[in-house]
């Protein structure tokens, strides 16, 4: 058990161990652990980025829908006005045609009774010289009497 | 188990002893090679290296799979360990603590193997003797030891200068005073001296006691000599306390190489301490 030339032996043996794990054990494995927390630390801020990417997009989203919201309440509250109005319009043109319809009707049956009575009144002119003639028992000649009969006439017409 | 060989290793308990705790050796005097110890301990060399090197190729940012899983594992308990007590780039230091660990740990496993089973083995081979253990063999301590203390040494050197270094020498810790220089020096070699060799010796002694009980405990199967209760007694005692004193030297193995993986670590981070 002494100490002898195998001493120099395990000095080598121990030196080319320590060496190989200096040169090729130790850097690989330490290289990859730091890649490692690296790659941990980019996916870490990577999500926390994506969680803040994702509540921006939420309120830009609630903000367009806001908006939307908003622009269909106009839109209604537009379209709802604007049918009143037509409906309104709608209204007055109707009366306003109905009240024409009624004054044209009205002149139409003032005419249509002035007509009549026209006819009337000749009528009752021919019968009124028809009577005086048989009253008379004579012919009166209309053309000597045409002067009074048409003065008659007119003033039954007036009357 | 012991019982086996004991026609070969010789009659007697004395013999059986003697020849566990002999070397296959080559050489003379100082120029003597221990065999078993240099190639056991170059085998689990390159076990160790080529594991470790297997999975640091395999290693990568991803998800590591079991295996390489598991070579992190120990290589973040090191570093964990290192990071602890060593303040600096730590690179070096990482691979110093993870090949002394490791390449321990191999090596003081040894002993957990059936205490005839290597001698067998190497008998099949036409060795007379094996020792498997290479830390139970001062060499292999010994070695270790010394080339912590060179390292110690580089980085004082390093961290301090030459100059610095050898102010240091003399001049710490009783103070820069011509008359103090010689026991300054004296009590700094006994300081530099003792590391290695408390790392050495407290390894060696660790090792050497673990195989040697394990010698003590095969021996009760020296007195088995048949159905007899007395055989019995001592069959059933080796298998107990043999079962016993393994489990319980796993925790020695762990825990040697672990304290000879920590203290060099100290040394050079105290080292390089401006005093």
């Amino acid at each position: 058990m002494n100490v002898n030339a195998t001493f120099i032996g395990q000095v080598i043996v121990f030196v080319i161990l320590l060496w190989f794990f200096w040169r090729f054990v130790v850097p690989p494995l330490a290289q990859a652990n730091t890649d490692r927390q690296k790659k941990i630390a980019a996916g870490l801020a990577a999500a926390e980025r994506g969680q803040k990417d994702l509540e921006e997009a939420k309120s830009r989203a609630d903000a367009v829908v806001r908006e939307a919201r908003e622009r269909a309440n106009q839109i209604l509250d537009q379209a709802n006005r604007r049918s009143g109005e037509m409906i309104d319009s709608a209204k007055q043109t109707a009366s306003a045609e109905g009240e024409r319809l009624l004054a044209s009707a009205r002149a139409e049956a003032g005419n249509e009774t002035a007509r009549a009575r026209d006819a009337l009144r000749r009528e009752v002119g021919a019968l009124a010289v028809t009577g005086a003639s048989r009253l008379l028992g004579r012919e009166i000649d209309a053309k000597a009497h045409a002067q009074l009969l048409d003065e008659l006439a007119e003033e039954i017409a007036r009357g | 188990m012991a019982s086996g060989h004991v026609a070969e290793h010789g009659t007697t308990p004395t013999d059986y002893i003697v020849h566990h705790l002999t070397h296959l050796k080559v050489g003379e005097g100082f120029w003597t090679w221990h065999i078993d110890t240099l190639l056991m301990s170059a085998l689990l060399a390159i076990l160790v290296g080529w594991v470790f090197r297997a999975a640091a190729r395999r290693a990568t940012s991803g998800v590591p799979g079991r295996f390489v899983g598991f070579i992190e594992l120990v290589v973040e308990f090191v570093d964990g360990q290192v990071a602890d007590i060593y303040h600096g780039d730590r690179r070096f230091m990482v691979a110093l603590a993870l090949s002394l660990f490791t390449w321990i740990i191999a090596m003081n496993t040894m002993d957990l193997l059936p205490i005839d089973l290597p001698g067998g083995v190497a008998a099949l081979f036409g060795a007379e003797f094996w020792r498997v253990l290479p830390t139970a063999d001062l060499n292999g301590t010994v070695a270790m030891a010394f080339v912590v203390l060179l390292l110690i040494v580089i980085a004082a050197i390093r961290a301090k200068g030459v100059g610095g270094y050898a102010h240091e020498w003399i001049a710490a810790p009783f103070g820069n005073h011509p008359l103090l220089w010689i026991p300054n020096a004296v009590l700094n070699l006994v300081e530099l001296l003792s590391k290695p060799v408390s790392l050495a010796m407290r390894l060696f002694g660790n090792m050497y006691a673990g195989e040697l009980l394990f010698m003590l405990i095969a021996l009760l199967g020296f007195t088995v000599v048949g159905l007899t209760a007395g055989s019995s007694v001592a069959f059933l005692g080796q298998i107990v306390m043999g079962s016993a004193w393994a489990i319980f030297h796993i925790l020695i193995v762990v825990l040697q190489a672990y304290i000879f993986m920590v203290l060099p670590i100290v040394y050079i981070a105290m080292a390089e301490e401006h005093h």
